[in-house]
């Protein structure tokens, strides 16, 4: 009968003080499991040695912990590693881990594949197998060997964070909470294309820092690049982003992968510092890596570093990201589990 | 259109009919030109987020409308299949630029996918068009007597799991890929859900499409 037990790991104090109240267990049991849960180096819930044998059998009887160890590890020259973790409804995910100085950063999925069709993405090549619920995203931070030393995490694995925003905005909750991961939201960004519901209540109610896939200031070029563009024109998220205060703790920033011959004028240039110009921001400019197929090509890396000084030079601070994991699919834009889901 | 353009105003349904089983077309009053290609963010109300959904009515109909099926695990689509003429729902104006325009073109869709299509094809953007729709039941070709008196020979019908004589037995990707030549020169439209969509433009891309050539529009 383990498959009718739903998992604890992955709900929130909320959740779990609703849980214990339906079980008429006492109040503060709740504050009790999610120090287990979130705290502590236990897998299961006998472990959970505080709670009386009674809440104990009740909560076994109706729940597994929910930890789902990575089947597969992956190990970049560069150090990134890259994980394979299954789903609860058997299908895959992958996960990065990535050191560079004293930093480790992980990059978690939020989806099983994307339905965003970007020209330039693995993993929207795909398409989309499912939803990933918080405890399935928490989990790839919880259960790798790295976990005691992460420093930053980024919502820019697999899938379209806002198109699973429930679930990633009580992810956060759970990474940032007092009785729960307790990482600062600084810590923490969140990368989107920019579905402008999602993008409202992500700044309305989460304060980790926030990423647009920009990509090109045009919209027809962005169209053809990422179909979201004619449902969500980026003009109407940067008019969005101009309503808040990015001058304070909480920062924007814009990807922006550079095509060899497509996004890389000075052109490009210029309407990015005029659309950009007012907003406390960074630019990360991405190396491209091609993908089977693709039309589209990486630009040079002397185009790249002129791109990057031109919009420096114009007030917009610009930095061009490190490839990291290349050699074992981990870099920007690679992960894809497409092959285990036509094997499952 | 601005954000503030995209406010959801309060519309009186004038039709709502079950066109095939779990599959709507509702209307209201048409208040605002469009374009056909364009759409509309629909709601049943003010608080939750709306869905957006393509227009399937041609730009000169008094009655704007839309093609929707009931996805199981929807918020939306279930609510609206239970309302009735008469009922309220909030929408806002068009908008979009999945445009349809009066030059040479292959629109491919699947399923509801037809929706933008259909408003074309109703506005008369009918010249050298080609369409290829993709369904995996006969009865998912909506709007077929249309589109077929409006479209000819250039009309071709996909089904993959059912045959019937003058339907394409197969996958709109496989029609695809069994055409030994397809235009170079044209604009081609794309209109379904993410994994055909992306199938699709990727075909024709490995046909030798340039990729500026291709339009997507994904429901998601």
């Amino acid at each position: 009968m383990e498959q009718n037990k739903t998992a604890l790991f992955g709900k929130t104090l909320a959740e779990l003080q609703a849980l214990v109240a339906e079980y008429k267990l006492p109040k503060f049991t709740a504050k009790q499991i999610a120090d287990w849960l979130y705290c502590k180096e236990v897998a299961s819930i006998d472990e959970m040695t505080n709670l009386s044998k009674k809440a104990r059998e009740i909560l076994n009887e109706r729940h597994t912990f929910g930890l789902i160890d990575p089947i597969e590890t992956k190990v970049s020259t560069d150090g990134t590693k890259k994980y394979l973790f299954p789903t609860e409804h058997d299908q895959f995910i992958e996960t990065a881990m990535i050191p560079f100085n004293d930093r480790k950063t992980v990059c978690v999925s939020s989806q099983v594949g994307c339905k965003m069709g970007c020209l330039f993405c693995m993993t929207g090549k795909q398409g989309f197998q499912g939803q990933l619920s918080a405890g399935e995203i928490v989990n790839q931070i919880r259960n790798i060997p790295e976990r005691d030393g992460i420093t930053n995490i980024v919502y820019m694995g697999m899938g379209e964070p806002f198109d699973n925003l429930d679930e990633v905005l009580k992810s956060v909750e759970i990474l940032t909470s007092e009785w729960g991961f307790a990482m600062s939201p600084r810590r923490i960004t969140v990368s989107s294309i920019g579905i402008i519901p999602g993008l409202v209540r992500f700044l309305n109610e989460c304060e980790a820092h926030l990423a647009i896939s920009l990509h090109t200031p045009f919209h027809e070029e962005r169209q053809q690049l990422m179909p979201v563009q004619i449902a969500y024109p980026l003009e109407q998220i940067i008019e969005e982003i101009r309503k808040w205060d990015f001058g304070g703790q909480r920062r924007v920033s814009f990807e922006y992968i550079v095509f060899g011959g497509l996004n890389d004028s000075p052109r490009h240039v210029k309407e990015l510092v005029r659309m950009l110009g007012g907003i406390k921001c960074r630019v990360n400019l991405i190396r491209f890596h091609p993908i089977p197929g693709t039309p589209l090509h990486a630009t040079d890396e002397d185009t790249l570093q002129q791109f990057k000084d031109a919009l420096n030079n114009k007030g917009l601070l610009t930095t061009i990201r490190a490839s990291r994991g290349l050699d074992i699919y981990a870099a920007c834009g690679l992960l894809s589990t497409k092959a285990q889901a036509k094997r499952a | 259109m601005s954000n503030a353009e995209s406010e959801l105003k309060p519309q009186l349904l004038t039709r709502h009919e079950e066109i095939a089983p779990g599959v709507f077309v509702i209307g209201f009053k048409r208040q605002h030109d469009f374009k056909p290609g364009q759409a509309i963010k629909l709601g049943i109300d003010q608080e939750q987020p709306p869905r957006i959904y393509s227009i399937c009515s041609g730009a000169n109909d008094d009655e704007l409308s839309v093609l929707f099926n009931i996805k199981e695990d929807g918020f939306l689509t279930p609510k609206l299949a239970e309302l009735s003429a008469g009922d309220t729902v909030f929408a806002s104006a068009p908008y979009g630029t999945f445009l349809g325009t009066n030059d040479p073109a292959w629109w491919i869709a699947t399923g509801t996918g037809i929706a933008p299509f259909r408003s074309m094809v109703r506005s008369g953007m009918t010249r050298s068009k080609t369409l290829v729709h993709g369904v995996r039941h006969l009865n998912q070709f909506y709007f077929q007597d249309d589109l077929a008196a409006a479209l000819g020979d250039s009309y071709h019908r996909c089904c993959s799991a059912e045959q019937a004589d003058g339907v394409y037995a197969g996958r709109v990707t496989a029609f695809l890929a069994g055409q030994p030549q397809l235009p170079q020169d044209v604009r081609y439209y794309i209109c379904g859900q993410a994994t055909m969509a992306v199938e699709v433009r990727d075909l024709l891309i490995a046909k030798g499409i340039p990729f500026g050539n291709i339009v997507t529009e994904i429901y998601f």
